[in-house]
């Protein structure tokens, strides 16, 4: 059984539908990338998976249970997680706060995740008192990153991970995800770095106009030449 | 010497006594500002219900404070914060949440707020009366007058007991306000809700418990605002709705959304009330002889006269909103 399989969702914003049909799974321990054209509802796809969206037809499992349109907080309990591609932390609240507020409904679970996330994230731990609102893009991503990971999700949703960022720490931003995957979480995320990302993904899917275009293993997508021409720019 | 003594008494008792109500309400007003991101009118009228519950309880059981030794009133005081936290999260439920859940513009709560502010009027007034009242309805108010050991000094510092249980618990509410904000799980997550209030949801902060206890909160710091302030001078109905201005005032200058900025606002909007009423002439009397004639002759010297006291916060306020309108400590913008 995948541990995230979503089956011909359809959905959109008031009445206007973005999302035309799109499946997609991935197994436990597998990184799920999306890739497209801007306006393919790549976010958009996310974001229904997150039951922030509504889905009008199809159907979203995860681990073989329906998930689709419940509210964010249940979501967070069944142990999924979501990183927002902006806004994605507390600004006033110190780092340590804000990685706290990831394990909100697993008070239990903060000091043991407390070590691990700044076992993954180093420069977190130098900066756990400092206002998340001072800190460089990167960190930021971390501290987002780390705060999605504080409630021990089997899989962790990411919204452009990179956007934004230096080729430094996109490289580095890279290589967590890949650790995060290692330590036994499902990834599902969505990239413009298309190259970079499929480099590393398990399972791609190539979105346009709302509907999959190519859905295959990295490897052979970032290998087809259709996809190449049209996506990856040659 | 007794110049200093009248300073004393005028300024800095009467500004503490100020500052701390209005720090005390406008912790309130920043509060629900941060979380549900709307100037609530109706607060001053909370703070009425407040000490309203207050006199009804102890008249009710008017000897209650006898036995421990201090005053019924604040025995009671408990018992109307937690009344008075139900009854906000009453109206939050009625008038509120409904409108909240129309997305409605922030203006269309301000208005429904002023609405809440003539009904909750209106109600009190059909039970309290339109008189006022004392709240010490069996004990007597007692008033301290400290002599100061100074040689020559004929005048004593005069401090009331209900002021002095003002200080005492406007610092215990400040403390308390900035250990539950900075410690526990659910002032963090207030703070996070502030904050942004979409990824607290999907942290799985549940939004509606924040909304409810911001206004436990809010609730139970209005009750201690209008009580103590009834007990300093005495209850009326439409006591604390004047105290809006100010308290908005307090709010705006601390930066809105701010807490401890509110309580410094406070203090701010006492103090200059205070300032600008009291006449610099008293201080200027001992040099009088060393003083040119017109100084020396000019009978008040206070910068505006105490029936105008209201301007000084409207002054503040317009003031703050041009030159700094994200207040001391950068609250957000309204």
């Amino acid at each position: 059984m995948p541990l995230l399989d979503a089956r011909d969702v359809h959905g959109g914003y008031g009445g206007m539908n973005i999302l035309n049909g799109v499946d997609m799974a991935i197994e436990a321990n597998e990184i799920g990338v999306i890739v497209g054209p801007n306006g393919a509802g790549k976010s958009t796809m996310l974001k229904a998976v997150f039951g922030l969206l509504h889905v009008s037809q199809g159907e979203i499992l995860l681990r073989g249970e329906p998930i689709h349109n419940l509210p964010p907080n249940r979501l967070v309990q069944k142990g999924m997680g979501f990183v927002p591609q902006e806004y994605n932390v507390f600004p006033s609240l110190s780092v340590k706060e804000n990685l706290e507020m990831g394990a909100y409904l697993k008070p239990g679970n903060v000091k043991r995740m407390l070590s691990r996330v700044y076992e993954f994230f180093p420069p977190l731990y130098d900066k756990r008192h400092q206002p998340a609102g001072e800190l460089s893009g990167g960190q930021r991503q971390m501290v987002a990153m780390g705060r999605a990971l504080m409630a021990e999700p089997e899989v962790l949703l990411l919204d452009e991970p990179t956007a934004g960022l230096s080729p430094l720490y996109m490289n580095e931003i890279f290589e967590r995800v890949k650790e995060v995957n290692a330590a036994g979480v499902g990834i599902l995320m969505v990239e413009q770095n298309a190259k970079q990302a499929l480099a590393i993904a398990d399972k791609g899917f190539v979105l346009a106009a709302g509907q999959n275009r190519f859905t295959d293993t990295g490897a052979a997508l970032l290998a087809d030449p259709d996809v190449a021409k049209s996506f990856l720019g040659g | 010497m007794n110049e200093l003594v009248f300073f004393i008494n005028n300024v800095v008792i009467a500004g503490c006594v100020a500052g701390s109500i209005y720090a005390i309400g406008a912790v309130g007003v920043t509060l629900i500002f941060s979380i549900m991101r709307f100037a609530h009118f109706a607060h001053g009228d909370m703070m009425t219900f407040g000490a309203f519950m207050v006199l009804l309880l102890t008249t009710l059981f008017p000897s209650a404070g006898a036995a421990i030794g201090i005053p019924t009133p604040l025995i009671m005081l408990p018992l109307a914060m937690a009344l008075t936290a139900l009854l906000a999260v009453g109206i939050d439920r009625a008038f509120y949440k409904p409108l909240r859940a129309h997305g409605v513009k922030p203006i269309v709560m301000v208005i429904a707020s002023l609405g809440v502010t003539l009904m909750l009027q209106g109600l009190i007034r059909l039970f309290a009366g339109t008189g006022g009242e004392s709240l010490y309805v069996d004990d007597r108010k007692e008033i301290f007058r400290l002599a100061l050991p100074i040689e020559g000094v004929r005048v004593p510092v005069v401090i009331t007991e209900p002021q002095l249980y003002l200080f005492a618990l406007t610092l215990i509410s400040v403390v308390a306000l900035h250990l539950f904000l900075s410690r526990s799980r659910l002032g963090k997550a207030m703070r996070a809700m502030s904050d942004n209030p979409s990824l607290a949801q999907a942290s799985g902060i549940n939004t509606n418990t924040i909304v409810a206890v911001t206004w436990v909160i809010a609730g139970g710091l209005a009750a201690i605002a209008g009580t103590l302030l009834s007990l300093d001078v005495t209850f009326k109905p439409d006591l604390s709705f004047f105290l809006l201005l100010p308290i908005f005032a307090a709010a705006i200058v601390g930066g809105v959304g701010h807490p401890y900025g509110a309580i410094a606002g406070g203090f701010v909007v006492g103090f200059a009330e205070t300032l600008a009423v009291f006449n610099w002439g008293i201080l200027l009397r001992p040099f009088r002889d060393s003083l040119p004639d017109w100084l020396a002759q000019a009978g008040n010297l206070a910068f505006v006269g105490t029936e105008y006291k209201i301007v000084v916060p409207f002054f503040i306020l317009v003031a703050i909103l041009v030159w700094r309108p994200t207040g001391i400590f950068k609250g957000k913008v309204i």
